[in-house]
């Protein structure tokens, strides 16, 4: 794995170039090679330098968009059999999502979210607060107002460290060269079609390139005078010490913003989103999320407040004007792929995402979802937004 | 009692895992971290980073002074969610 460092076997040519050494980037570089595929994937930094190694790695079907419901859907089906696809450990727990309910306002758009997600096959129902009580006991629910939560059982987390270093790790063995400490510095092209790429470590031809490259997607394309709608924006997040197990579930407020679970090693990890946020490359922490997440965090399991964080940190979410991926070819410029546009959820996205962008690049195959989640679609002034969003 | 040398004693890290971590190609203080959840525990590294510097130093023939630290991440010691929650200024 990404043991390449010596620049003598540098290759000058590749089928696919994948820019980025996250989940997505990964999962690529697996899905291509396993089909004999000649890849090459190049990562600036190490592999899981960006969001991918920041992030809070929960997997949710539980969407208000059909596009996202229906990609986590089959994403989940593809987690529950990647350790055996792999032959390694990806630290899976399907604990469920419980998404707080405040308001009968909330309650409407919930029925009609849950009813959306029965409709593609998901088990998900809208418990009342002595069931919410159950699943998680240390929920203050009348201090936060729930009148009730909706609930997927197959909802999760896995590991986002050991996920992709076994995709990493897989897409070696079927001889994919993933090279760390490796940046793209340039694409050129010839005629509208990719012809190579510039790397510090020296030029590879080729005619596909896969924009992997997350928040930093949007510098990538404009090396080809492609502009991406997407923003980098700074989220912060937190983890405790260890506690003895006292919940499974992933909580949410789309109202509050916060997020936290109870990850399998006892530490309570999660996050919200400061106000006045702008977008931008800053990565310092700051205090008025510690303090903004502390109060909200002990607020919805006041028993908490007796517990000490260890670490905050920050990472970047690329963030689409829709709040969804943009996936597929990019008009005018043949064989030049994107994948990135993830906003908060491009973790429990990529097994599927990947298979599919994979499919299309080896078959041509392209299902509708691939046509509406084209960077076009930003040319339409109508798009459907994402709204069950958090973090 | 066996004979395992413990480089991360929040995170239970052995020295063979981190020698075994540096030979699958994990050669920075940072990938160790991703790979193994080393320094990540309550006392933030204070206690191991330094050996496990060591150790690659040792392994990969960079001098120690090459080899980067992680980011330090606030806050420096652990504090309850009580205590970071609260709203009351100290007045001096
Ligand atoms: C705090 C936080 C919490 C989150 N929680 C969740 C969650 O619960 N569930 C979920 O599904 N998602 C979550 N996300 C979102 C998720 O982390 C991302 O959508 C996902 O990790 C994106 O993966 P990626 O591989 O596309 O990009 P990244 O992991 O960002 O990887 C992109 C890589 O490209 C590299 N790169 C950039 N430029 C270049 C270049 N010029 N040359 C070579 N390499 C380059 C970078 O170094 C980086 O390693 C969260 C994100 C954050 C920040």
């Amino acid at each position: 794995m990404t043991r390449k460092t010596k620049n003598d076997d540098f290759p000058h040519k590749a089928d696919v170039v994948i820019v980025g050494g996250g989940i997505n980037g990964c999962a690529l570089a697996y899905q291509l090679a396993k089909r004999h595929v000649d890849v090459v994937l190049c990562e600036k930094k190490y592999l899981c330098y960006g969001a991918t190694g920041r992030c809070g790695a929960g997997i949710r079907q539980q969407w208000s968009t059909r596009e996202n419901t229906e990609l986590a859907i089959r994403s989940v089906k593809m987690f529950e059999k990647l350790e055996k696809e792999l032959k390694m450990d990806i630290g899976l727990r399907q604990g469920g999502y419980l998404i707080i309910i405040h308001d009968k306002k909330e309650m409407r758009q919930a029925e009609k979210n849950v009813a959306m997600q029965k409709s593609l096959g998901l088990n998900v129902s809208i418990l009342d607060v002595d069931e919410i009580q159950d699943i998680v006991p240390i929920l203050d629910t009348k201090g936060i107002n729930a009148i009730g939560a909706s609930f997927c059982p197959t909802d999760g987390h896995a590991d986002p460290f050991k996920t992709t270093h076994a995709y990493a790790y897989a897409a070696a063995q079927h001889g994919a060269k993933l090279y760390k400490f490796t940046e793209i510095l340039g694409i050129k092209k010839k005629n509208n079609l990719i012809d190579h790429v510039v790397t510090t470590r020296g030029n590879i031809k080729t005619n596909t390139v896969i924009n992997a490259a997350g928040a930093w997607s949007k510098k990538i394309a404009e090396m080809v005078g492609v502009k991406l709608p997407n923003m980098p924006f700074r989220k912060e997040i937190l983890v405790t010490e260890r506690i003895k197990p006292l919940f499974k579930a992933m909580v949410i407020s789309f109202k509050d913003g916060i997020y936290f679970s109870q990850q399998d090693e006892g530490q309570i990890l999660g996050g919200i989103p400061i106000p006045e946020e702008k977008p931008g490359y800053i990565t310092t922490p700051t205090f008025t999320f510690l303090h903004h997440m502390a109060k909200t965090l002990t607020h919805y399991a006041p028993s908490l407040r007796h517990v000490k964080v260890i670490r905050q940190w920050t990472g970047y979410y690329d963030v689409t004007p829709d709040a969804r991926p943009i996936l597929g070819e990019t008009k005018g410029i043949k064989g030049f792929i994107q994948c990135n546009g993830f906003s908060g959820h491009g973790f429990m996205l990529s097994p599927m995402v990947t298979k599919i962008l994979s499919d299309y690049i080896i078959d041509g195959k392209t299902p509708p979802i691939l046509e509406k989640l084209n960077l076009s679609r930003f040319d339409d002034k109508k798009i459907k937004r994402e709204i069950s969003v958090v973090g | 009692m066996g004979d395992k040398v413990f480089i991360c004693r929040c995170e239970d890290i052995t020295l063979e895992e981190i020698e075994q971590a540096i030979d699958e190609g994990y050669t920075t203080i940072e990938e160790l971290k991703c790979r193994l959840r080393l320094g990540m525990g309550p006392c933030q590294g204070r206690g191991c980073l330094l050996l496990a510097k060591r150790v690659l130093s040792k392994k990969t023939g960079k001098t120690y002074s090459e080899i980067k630290m992680p980011t330090t991440r606030p806050p420096l010691i652990p504090v309850s969610l009580g205590v970071l929650a609260s709203d009351k200024k100290n007045k001096k």
